[in-house]
């Protein structure tokens, strides 16, 4: 596969393991509005999941035309865990209310300088992706930084919560901008964006928030220690359960469709 | 086959969310084509995620099947993404008249635009007393707002 192929599977994966994620409040949410509100965001980033499968599709189509030809479907619900390139970050449990705000908005932060950065790059599929996303990201931006200072800046409870969910996920956080092989070959070739390149605008971004919700900021010198790295494929315990389940009806009824 | 017809039959295609309101009202139809004995229809969706999209797909193709036309090929293009400032302004009466209050008319929503993302008034009592609930609401396209003088709960059609 080529390194621009697995980079849009990559950015695929992404959304669709958080969405996937996320859609597990619905119905559990702690009042229905926020119910509503992260079941939308659910919904945003599985759309976009779907655009993105189904740009990388088109191009595997073109570029092997003497295969069998692949769908959104295929990718999604026909790969095993190794083959997902998603960040591990995305597919760690929900845990409680507090770690599921974090965890978007830490990564809506990311998403939204990562899709402005691919605007002006050189494949016109994914600059129209990108172009559609922003305009939802925004919102998640937006909401997400409401709920962190309304968690951070709220009870005793409410900020000791915000305590441990940054304990939990900030672990997670150097691998989204330590670039995969393929996507430093992406970038060079103009195609892709290297995601250090993020680093310190994402960084100013998050600590501004962090700062006036009264938590403490996310510690700014990277930390390269060892850790896993899903975008290579390497993943936690966590993926291969949310595959069982999102896989379940494809794999024991093969082929079915809507 | 002439254009005007086949776009009057395509103007009967209603959102199935909202249905005061046509596809071409939302700005969601962008195109006809006819080419030879096909029609080319060309739409764009509202979010990435609108489940409304399968629903509309198949609406139109009936729609132009019962009126005799069954060459149909439907295209769907991200790019300009959508706006709501594409919405008509017979689709905003209409949104209002729904119970729905629409973006403002007097700035523009697309990117880089000035848009405020507040509605103007509550559509029921026109009050402009008004807070948000909820920045999402039953639809992707929507907002939950509460009017403070009649204190109805109200939809927003975002600023998008």
């Amino acid at each position: 596969m080529s390194p621009f192929s697995t980079y849009i599977i990559h950015l695929a994966d992404n959304a669709l393991i958080l969405g996937h994620r996320n859609s597990e409040w619905t119905g559990h949410g702690p009042i229905l509005e926020q119910d509503i509100a992260l079941s939308n965001i659910a919904l945003d980033l599985i759309g976009q999941s779907r655009n993105l499968y189904q740009l990388a599709a088109e191009r595997l189509n073109s570029l092997s035309p003497e295969r069998k030809s692949i769908t959104e479907d295929d990718l999604a619900y026909l790969r095993d865990s190794t083959e997902y390139k998603n960040f591990v970050l995305l597919e760690q449990d929900n845990g409680d209310w507090a770690k599921t705000i974090l965890r978007e908005f830490y990564f809506s932060h990311f998403q939204l300088l990562q899709y402005h950065g691919l605007l002006n790059r050189k494949d016109p599929g994914l600059a129209a992706i990108s172009e559609k996303s922003i305009k939802e990201i925004r919102y998640h931006v937006k909401w997400s930084s409401e709920w962190v200072c309304r968690l951070g800046d709220g009870t005793l409870e409410s900020h000791a919560r915000m305590l441990n969910a940054l304990d939990a996920l900030n672990p997670w956080i150097p691998e989204l901008f330590i670039a995969a092989d393929y996507e430093k070959e992406a970038a060079e070739s103009g195609l892709a964006l290297d995601p250090s390149a993020l680093y310190e605008d994402w960084l100013s971004m998050v600590n501004t928030v962090l700062a006036n919700a009264t938590l403490p900021l996310y510690p700014p010198e990277k930390k390269d220690a060892f850790s896993l790295s899903g975008k290579n494929g390497f993943h936690s315990e966590h993926l291969g359960y949310i595959l069982a389940e999102m896989q379940f009806l494809q794999r024991a009824y093969p082929g079915c469709s809507w | 086959m002439k254009k005007e017809n086949i776009i009057s039959v395509l103007e009967g295609v209603t959102d199935p969310e909202i249905p005061v309101l046509s596809i071409a009202d939302l700005g969601i139809l962008r195109d006809v084509e006819i080419s030879g004995n096909e029609i080319i229809v060309t739409i764009t969706p509202t979010y990435s995620g609108c489940p409304a999209m399968d629903a509309i797909q198949q609406d139109i193709r009936k729609a132009l099947s019962i009126n005799g036309y069954e060459k149909v090929k439907i295209n769907q293009v991200l790019s300009p993404p959508w706006t709501s400032d594409w919405l008509s302004a017979a689709g905003k009466e209409k949104l209002e008249a729904f119970g729905i209050a629409a973006p403002s008319t007097s700035h523009s929503c697309a990117a880089g635009g000035t848009g405020s993302d507040s509605p103007d008034h509550c559509p029921h009592c026109h009050s402009k007393n008004i807070e948000m609930i909820s920045r999402f609401g039953s639809t992707s396209c929507k907002a939950l707002y509460r009017c403070l003088e009649c204190r109805e709960p109200f939809d927003y059609f975002k600023c998008h």
